[in-house]
């Protein structure tokens, strides 16, 4: 066990990574995932396709192959970005696909006569969108929001396939040296499992102080 | 809020006027024929069994239904297709409806304060501070914070209407605004309406409310199968209907 404690400065700052990849790219995935249901149910048929093919691709890949891609490919056509930026923007793009999917859930649960109220009141559609359908559609999916959210966290985890030095490279490389797989990943699992459950009920909380009671 | 303040073209001309307006639904023709003229300051009532056409003819005066043929115009100017035009005149033309549609994620005093915002881009200080007024004046300024959810039918129809009044409408459309309310409520909701009539606000008003008809009424038009069957007084209406089929509606409707 005196190894997990003298290795404590090397996995909190993995930690600290995982973190970050998870803050940053679940914030830029649910901005982005937003504007992409926005543009699903906007009246503008070349949105609501692009917004189509979008969700279809990024569902239809795999993270991992997009991470290598990202991370090889890119720097060959000539972008070159550190590989903790790379990584958040791979992961900003997977996930706003499932955001997407989550709110687009919600959208249904607008209540049509709503819709009407602010059509008569002169509205234009894009203030409808903004003002009532978007904010509603995400008050709506909040708990399925809160399930992109811990399977991002998870999937922080493929960073590491890439060389992103997040909590699983870290353990990874701390059982290279003292050979303790059980002890080390069994460390590591908790770690995931206390994000997740910080979410959860991050989620939870939310969902109850925004639901909206008709 | 009086028809004075509004740029009248022609104080004599009439606010509304529809000429031949036909309405199909798919094969279903909804409104037949229809000729109506509204003056400035009158309170038309429209009575008529269900399905005759009262909400379509309605939503066809702000446009949430188009028309087939015929014209709908508005203070002399003729209901605009689409965009800019017709958000504006949807502004002009305020509406409740039967089943409130306040919007649920936002407190009563937002619902009456966000479309003169966001609309008519009214600084958000002054939009507020007129919608406490108008939740004065339907008395529920105390229920300002809440939220629709949390408010009787009663208060949510009074906040709606409200949230319409903050347009400073020209003419104000009601489609059963009472049919929803426990009967203990829709005398609060229907005293409101009363008072926007005498303080000379344009109205239609759809409803079953037989007193409230004959009470606030100029006139009364009686709807059956998508046409004007009687456009009358209210008098004459209640005490000489010409048509079988308003005393046959008459009858039925009065019976209890
Ligand atoms: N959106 C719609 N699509 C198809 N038919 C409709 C629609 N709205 C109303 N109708 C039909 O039009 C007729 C008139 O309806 P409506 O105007 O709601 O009558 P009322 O308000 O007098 O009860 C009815 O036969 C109704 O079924
Ligand atoms: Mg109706």
């Amino acid at each position: 066990m005196d190894f997990l404690a003298a290795s404590a400065g090397p996995i909190a700052e993995a930690l600290g990574t995982t973190i970050l990849l998870a803050v940053a790219a679940g914030i830029g995935s649910i901005v982005l995932g937003t504007l992409i249901t926005a543009a699903r149910i906007s009246p503008v048929p070349v949105l609501r396709w692009a917004a189509f093919g979008y969700v279809q691709f990024f569902v239809n890949v795999p993270l991992l192959v997009l991470l290598v891609l990202a991370v090889f490919a890119l720097p060959d056509a000539g972008f070159l970005l550190p590989l903790t930026p790379t990584a958040i923007i791979v992961l900003t793009l997977y996930e706003a696909a499932y955001v997407a999917e989550a709110v687009r859930s919600g959208v249904n649960t607008v209540g049509k006569g709503e819709i009407e109220a602010s059509r008569a009141l002169g509205f234009t559609l894009g203030q409808t969108l903004r003002v009532l359908v978007i904010p509603q559609s995400l008050r709506a999916a909040i708990q399925p929001i809160g399930n992109v959210m811990i399977a991002l966290t998870m999937n922080t985890a493929l960073a590491a396939a890439v060389g992103v030095v997040e909590l699983t490279s870290a353990a990874n490389k701390l059982n290279l040296v003292e050979a303790q797989p059980i002890l080390i990943f069994t460390a590591a699992g908790l770690i995931y499992m206390a994000l997740a459950l910080a979410i959860g009920l991050t989620a939870g909380r939310l969902e109850k102080k925004l639901r909206i009671r008709r | 809020m009086t028809s004075s303040t509004s740029p009248a073209q022609h104080p004599a001309s009439p606010l509304v006027s529809v000429a031949q307006v036909q309405k199909h639904f798919g094969a279903h023709h909804v409104l037949k024929d229809i000729d109506l003229e509204i003056a400035r300051g009158e309170v038309v009532v429209i009575v008529g069994p269900s399905g005759s056409g009262k909400s379509t003819l309605c939503r066809c005066l702000n446009r949430l239904e188009t028309i087939t043929s015929g014209t709908i115009t508005i203070d002399g100017v003729p209901l605009p297709a689409e965009g800019r035009a017709l958000a504006d005149l949807r502004a002009e033309v305020g509406m409740v409806f039967q089943s409130f549609n306040l919007f649920a994620h936002r407190t009563i005093l937002d619902n009456v304060a966000l479309a003169p915002h966001i609309v008519s881009k009214v600084p958000l200080k002054q939009a507020r501070a007129e919608a406490v007024a108008l939740l004065e004046r339907v008395g529920i300024a105390d229920k300002a914070e809440r939220f629709p959810g949390e408010l009787s039918g009663g208060q949510q129809q009074r906040a709606a209407i409200a949230r319409a009044l903050a347009m400073k409408p020209k003419l104000m459309l009601f489609d059963e605004p009472t049919s929803a309310l426990d009967p203990e409520m829709v005398s609060e909701v229907l005293d409101v309406i009363t008072s926007l009539a005498d303080d000379g606000m344009t109205m239609v008003v759809v409803t079953h409310e037989m007193g409230f008809a004959r009470r606030a009424a100029d006139r009364v038009i009686f709807m059956d199968d998508g046409r004007v069957v009687e456009d009358t007084t209210p008098d004459e209406f209640f005490d000489n209907a010409r048509s079988d089929r308003a005393r046959a509606f008459l009858s039925k409707i009065l019976a209890h």
